[in-house]
């Protein structure tokens, strides 16, 4: 009736297994730091460094200068966050604080189905109806602009910041909302004077993984922010098309010759993205332990 | 101010916001439905039998697109093989196993880090060590490989949550009557979690089914003439192909593409409406 | 009369420092009823722990002493955890039915043992169900969830399933917390039956439950050890003045 020799053998090689899949995160990304300093490094050989950030992107002229790319991205993403923000952080206020329960349970699922829509789908309505629909409404000479672009990221980073804001709110204790109301606030006042400055931190926290997934977005932008990569000039270029990091490694990969400058300063670009992304989302996970747990789930 | 006249103003303001508040709400959720709507209306005439099962004509103009779907399901497969078990144990671990030490933070950051590796880059790693540097080509194993990592940290971080979720006084009662870590993890604690663990391998799959960065320089094409015959072939997928057609076919019918987009769409949604089904029924099981 | 387990010198403390033990020395006698009781928070329930090694799942931060369990130190690295933890069982204050049916929770510590044989698992636990009292009200749904049984038929469920793995010592953390009184005389009579084979260490839910089945009794306060003596006495003429104000009700 004892535990054999042999049972226990397989105790430890299981053991062992699972350590070996715990630790394997590391090993990958590890890895995927290897392959992008390896590809992309040499870039930093091909040319001098003036020139790879340089103001002008044209490969055929053997331009590689990266700035009209990361503003192309900064902007695009402005954008997106300053659409998102109201209407993500709006949406999970009311979800959390106002709506009725078989509101709540209706609408949650409708959004979560926008989390898990395919970024080409939406780039497809993007343009075939959102672009075209600018065009004519703000009366621009193409709907494939910086602004359309914005706007489907906005979409697209919604349901994320959604999610972990209202996760947030529900994690303000109740007695906070009680006491305010027993003090004499309207449900109004509690909300925007005690409930939000209270989960103030998983709103940033929500915010900040927006704003990644943003940066991150590669296919519906390509799809709709046309094809120019050029430093914007001024407010209006929101509504001029742009270029964003995401795309220009896409859309160019497939015609590169393997070991050119032009094929290592695309994964350059990568290793800009990669280390923007792990600033945004470490930073944003070191605020709040749960949100961390919900975000690693939703940011992907 | 006197105290009426304060109470009429905070009425109002609570009036015009909460309101304002609802129409933030409807905005946000029309477009989902807007989208479900317009592409299904838009799409569903172009699907039929026919349209799933043929091959493609005329430079993709005309036909069905039967390979472009069985390349997602062998790219969704093959994803799947990977990433779930090395994806569980490692959720195993962290959950059960992992002491509370500098290593598992670690451990934790790395999986936060590849959680929001934005898509296109995971292309670029892909490329670099699958693609090239293992010699596997662009292929649909190195397609699945790089999906698979991609997909890692969901199912990781559901995996670990739906263990977390388990009480611990199974654990504790499993531990006094004999059981090892192992065998307390795999008799009580894992078939407990398993609602919560497949739902969320389903959700990481979806994901994976519905991208195209990827894929773009990894193991997608467009114009094969046959159906993948290895692990080693290149393959047609259905976000390759939405794009492709969408962007850079002359003559594309509208249709044929409200079509595709349709039956991705359908997957995708699909996935997402099984994970929730599961979701929702262990919850009324659940002995605890 | 035998000494079942010997504590010497025994300190644990936790990392977080709730319900640390100071230079714990006693001795649990064979084939009696020890009662270990107190007030809360006297570290009754970590003694329990140590003797099964159940600590090891908490955040131990010093450890010294011995505990003798067969003339053994279980505190040794070289001691078969798992083994100890079949021959020292432990009954919890809530029921805790694992989430199987009711035959696999008896046969939970046999099947971890690595037992298969169906007719040896079936003796097993018809045994233990009798002598928990539980057979004649459960043998005919053996099959049934047992989430489906009373709390205070979950715990005698608790009961036989450390019984069936033949222990030599039963431990029983306050069983009959959270039962009504028809259930705790149940328990009670139990344990008086079950000490002809067994010993028993009982954390009692009052003091009225030690005060009826105690063979030996030992008073916790505050992590130390106050006094301890042999049947009924510390209850009836309690030789310190603290165990004179907790019997008497004067704190509780």
């Amino acid at each position: 009736m004892l535990n054999n020799p042999r049972q226990r053998i397989s105790e430890s090689l299981i053991t062992a297994l699972i350590r070996l899949a715990g630790y394997s995160s590391i090993l990958f990304v590890g890895l995927i730091l290897i392959f992008l300093a390896r590809e992309g490094f040499p870039a930093l050989n091909d040319m001098p460094l003036v020139d790879l950030f340089g103001s002008r992107w044209y490969p055929i002229d053997k331009y590689f200068g990266v700035l009209p790319l990361i503003t192309g991205s900064i902007l695009v993403t402005v954008g997106a966050i300053l659409i998102a923000i109201p209407f993500g952080v709006g949406t999970a206020v009311f979800l959390s604080e106002f709506a009725p329960l078989w509101l709540k349970n209706l609408l949650k699922p409708i959004i979560e189905i926008l989390a898990g829509l395919p970024s080409v789908v939406l780039g497809f309505l993007g343009i075939q109806i959102v672009a075209p629909f600018f065009r004519r409404f703000l009366d621009l000479p193409t709907g494939l602009t910086a602004f359309t672009g914005a706007v489907l990221l906005a979409l697209i980073s919604i349901p994320t910041i959604v999610s972990i804001a209202e996760d947030a709110l529900n994690t303000v204790p109740p007695s906070y909302r009680q006491g305010a109301l027993a003090l004499g606030a309207t449900g109004w006042q509690t909300v925007w004077g005690v409930t939000v400055p209270a989960a103030r931190s998983g709103l940033l926290t929500a915010v900040m993984l927006g704003i990644g997934r943003s940066i991150g977005e590669t296919m519906a932008v390509m799809m709709v922010t046309g094809n120019a990569p050029i430093l914007p000039t001024g407010l209006n270029a929101l509504f001029l098309p742009a270029r964003t990091m995401t795309a220009t490694i896409a859309s160019e990969m497939g015609e590169v010759a393997t070991g050119s400058p032009h094929y290592h300063v695309l994964f350059f670009i990568g290793i800009i993205l990669f280390v923007i992304s792990l600033i945004v989302n470490v930073a944003a996970s070191s605020f709040t332990l749960r949100s961390r747990k919900r975000a690693e789930r939703l940011l992907s | 101010m006197d105290s009426v006249e304060y109470t009429r103003k905070t009425r109002r303001t609570e009036f015009f916001g909460i309101n304002l508040l609802r129409l933030v709400t409807l905005i946000t959720v029309l477009p989902v439905i807007g989208v479900i709507v317009f592409i299904m209306v838009r799409g569903a005439p172009a699907v039929s039998w026919e349209f799933l099962s043929q091959m493609p004509r005329d430079g993709m103009r005309a036909g069905g697109i039967f390979p472009a779907i069985i390349g997602t399901f062998y790219l969704t497969l093959g994803t799947a093989i990977f990433s779930v078990p090395l994806g569980v144990a490692a959720g195993i671990y962290i959950a059960e196993y992992a002491p509370d030490n500098r290593l598992t933070r670690l451990i934790r950051i790395a999986i936060i880090n590849l959680a929001g590796i934005p898509s296109v880059v995971y292309g670029l790693f892909g490329l670099g060590l699958f693609v090239l540097f293992l010699r596997l080509g662009t292929s649909i194993f190195a397609a699945s490989l790089t999906l698979s990592i991609m997909t890692l940290p969901v199912i990781i971080s559901t995996t670990e949550e739906a263990l977390r979720a388990v009480p611990n006084a199974f654990r504790v009662v499993s531990t006094s009557l004999g059981g090892t870590r192992w065998q307390t993890t795999w008799r009580i604690t894992l078939p407990q979690a398993m609602p919560g663990v497949i739902t969320g391998i389903i959700l990481g799959l979806e994901r994976a089914a519905g991208e195209t960065a990827p894929i773009l320089f990894t193991g997608a094409a467009f114009f094969l003439p046959r159906l993948p015959g290895s692990p080693l072939d290149a393959t047609m997928a259905l976000p390759y192909h939405i794009f492709v057609i969408s962007t850079s076919v002359p003559g594309m019918p509208l249709q044929i593409q409200y079509g595709t987009v349709l039956v991705l769409l359908f997957f995708v949604l699909g996935m997402n409406l099984i994970a929730t089904l599961i979701r929702n029924r262990a919850r009324a099981r659940r002995q605890w | 009369m035998d000494n079942k387990i010997i504590v010497e010198d025994l300190t644990l403390v936790y990392s977080d420092g709730v319900e640390s033990l100071t230079r714990i020395t006693i001795n649990v006698v064979a084939n009696a009823v020890n009662v270990f009781f107190g007030p809360a928070g006297g570290g009754k329930s970590s003694l329990l722990r140590a003797f099964n090694r159940l600590n090891d799942l908490a955040d131990v931060r010093h450890l010294s002493g011995r505990v003798l369990f067969n003339g053994h130190n279980i505190f040794d690295p070289e001691t078969d955890v798992i083994e100890l933890r079949r021959k020292i069982g432990m009954v919890f204050s809530r029921p805790v039915p694992l989430p199987l049916t009711i035959w696999e929770n008896v046969a939970y510590g046999l099947l971890l043992a690595g037992e298969k044989r169906k007719p040896v698992l079936n003796d097993a636990v018809e045994k233990a169900l009798r002598l928990a009292a539980l057979w004649d009200e459960v043998h005919d749904r053996l099959h049934d969830p047992a989430t489906a049984i009373s709390g205070g038929q979950q715990q005698r469920l608790c009961l036989a399933r450390v019984l069936a793995l033949e222990p030599e010592v039963i431990l029983l953390d306050e069983p009959t917390s959270a039962l009504d009184p028809v259930s705790t005389a149940k328990i009670e009579l139990s344990l008086v039956q079950l000490r002809e084979q067994y010993t028993i260490v009982l954390v009692p839910h009052n003091v009225q439950q030690a005060a009826r089945v105690a063979d030996h009794a030992a008073f916790f306060l505050q992590g130390r050890l106050v006094e301890h003596g042999a049947g009924k006495q510390l209850f009836v003429s309690p030789g310190v003045k603290e165990t004179e104000d907790y019997v008497t009700g004067r704190f509780g």
